[in-house]
């Protein structure tokens, strides 16, 4: 008998642990409404709850596939890697073992692309690789691609997700935030646009940087954004918080986000934006 | 100097009883000193002090993060942890320093920003960020000064700067090692392990190329001689403050820029 619970009791508790790509249960456990939503029915949705519209995270692969041009996207920087600034045990091999099984770089993909037409530099961060963490490569990239758009009189869209700065690259990584920063206000001061879209989580060092910096704050529904942690909050007032908060519409409420877009919408929403700053679709 | 301290052990000099703080310094290193309050859009934080103040015969703004000499005043200045209101105040201080075209001196004392719902409510990433940004573009030289502890994002949004010099036995960190220990390792308790390989000292420091100078301390800290190391800290800005003032707006901002595009080690 024990046996046939212990079986039970791993097929319920399977079915309710949060959702990664790693489950291979059939359905997921929305992590806002805590309802379970058939996984075939989340694929198809891109990810996104149908019983209370949270945007789930997506890779940053089917970001692009679902937001710019088919084959528009030309890749920048598609070789960096990172080294090991501050020697941490066992970082390159964390590092090595995770471009391996997600076939990425590091957590951002940068490059240009075309939305409807219309020309842009596009980054996107991807939550798989170390939690979206910021280290000398996002830095680095993201610096660039603003450099890029400068240089090109292109706009800037950046697809935030992070836990913040990386740890394992120490001191070297809280300077990231000054580099992007930096590069987002030279490009800014150029007159360049820069749309940032908040997805889920947005958080730390990277909500401290160039996620807060962008002359047009989106957000996706029901998505993460906040400085410090939740629970490092509660720990330090000793009290519970209320449910909504940090969500983009606690947010949006609170003054710090334009708008919040539907993923379906988000393309159409982009290419509109940029219309409206003067930037029109190239003939092909 | 005493080279031989690990990290460990400076981080338990740092929290010394009696370390100078910035309200003991200003008055041996400045004179005229008078303080500004607010921000203009929601409070005035006791976590950061600024105001306009004399160096050498120059007026100078300095901005500083406060930490407390005794309980009472460590409740009065929430452990020198910043709300948003602080990093508005000392925005707010650097433009009005830019538009008097006066160096901005920053003394950076921190174990990080504060975590709390009021703070995320108003916004202090956006606070943080601001700076950051603001900062890399302010057109008057800057010099930030990490007196004790530099913690994170908190820290860095005084700490965009011409130069950066650090005391002998402060340190410079993405995170406490507390919270180091237990963000990686789940195990706050490693917290001295965590320290010792984090690379956050003032030597550390400069061989990642993030600070520049390093301020000797008096034989055995900071907190021995207050007078000496007022001194050390005036020769250090009677020197560097004319020669940044000296060079042009444009050349300094560019170097101010490259300082930090450069940090980061990568390959490709």
């Amino acid at each position: 008998m024990g046996e046939r619970f212990d079986n039970f009791f791993d097929v319920v508790k399977k079915r309710f642990n949060g959702y990664n790509d790693e489950d291979d249960h059939d359905s997921v456990k929305c992590p806002r409404c805590q309802s379970l939503v058939l996984r075939e029915r989340f694929e198809e949705l891109h990810r996104v709850c149908p019983n209370c519209n949270y945007h789930g995270r997506i890779s940053a692969q089917e970001r692009l596939e679902i937001t710019v041009d088919k084959d528009s996207f030309s890749e920048l920087d598609s070789e960096m890697i990172s080294c090991d600034p501050i020697d941490f045990p066992e970082y390159p091999e964390k590092q090595q073992e995770l471009r391996d099984k997600t076939g990425l770089k590091d957590a951002v993909v940068t490059g240009t692309a075309r939305i409807k037409g219309i020309e842009t530099v596009i980054g996107i961060m991807d939550s798989r690789y170390m939690m979206g963490s910021m280290g000398s490569v996002v830095g680095e990239k993201i610096a660039r691609a603003f450099e890029y758009a400068s240089d090109h009189s292109l706009p800037v869209i950046l697809f935030t997700c992070s836990g913040g700065a990386r740890m394992q690259e120490g001191i070297v990584s809280l300077m990231q935030m000054a580099k992007t920063s930096g590069a987002v206000k030279l490009h800014s001061d150029k007159g360049g646009l820069y749309i940032t879209v908040l997805t889920d989580p947005t958080t730390g060092g990277v909500t401290a940087s160039f996620a807060s910096l962008g002359d047009i704050i989106i957000a996706e529904p029901k998505v993460l954004i906040g400085f410090a942690g939740r629970r490092v909050i509660e720990s330090t007032m000793r009290q519970r918080l209320p449910e909504d908060f940090q969500l983009a519409e606690f947010m949006q409420d609170k003054g710090f986000v334009d708008m919040i877009v539907d993923r379906k919408k988000m393309r159409n929403t982009l290419a509109h934006l940029l219309e409206l700053h003067g930037h029109a679709p190239k003939e092909v | 100097m005493d080279e031989k301290k690990t990290a460990w052990e400076r981080l338990a000099l740092v929290h010394t009883k009696g370390r100078p703080t910035v309200k003991d310094l200003i008055p041996l290193i400045f004179t005229d000193f008078f303080e500004m309050h607010g921000d203009r859009y929601y409070g005035d934080d006791h976590a950061i002090m600024g105001g306009i103040a004399m160096l050498d015969g120059r007026p100078v703004t300095v901005i500083g993060q406060v930490k407390g000499r005794d309980i009472n005043e460590n409740k009065a200045c929430n452990f020198a942890m910043p709300l948003p209101e602080g990093y508005r105040k000392a925005l707010r201080l650097a433009k009005q320093a830019e538009k008097f075209h006066r160096p901005v001196i920053c003394f950076i004392d921190t174990p990080g920003a504060y975590a709390g719902m009021a703070a995320e409510e108003r916004g202090q990433g956006e606070a943080i960020a601001k700076n950051i940004a603001e900062f890399m573009t302010l057109r008057t030289p800057v010099i930030s000064i990490v007196l004790g502890e530099g913690g994170s994002g908190g820290a860095l949004a005084l700490g965009v700067c011409d130069e950066l010099a650090m005391l002998e036995n402060a340190q410079y960190s993405v995170v406490s090692p507390r919270g180091f220990a237990s963000i990686l390792w789940k195990d706050a308790s490693r917290e001295e392990e965590a320290c010792n390989i984090m690379r956050i000292t003032a030597e550390d420091m400069v061989r990642l190329g993030v600070a520049e100078t390093i301020i000797e301390e008096p034989l055995g800290g900071a907190h021995n001689d207050l007078d000496k190391i007022s001194e050390n800290i005036k020769e250090y800005l009677s020197h560097i403050i004319p020669e940044k003032c000296e060079k042009d707006i444009d050349v300094l901002l560019k170097e101010r820029y490259t300082k930090f595009r450069k940090i980061g080690e990568f390959t490709e």
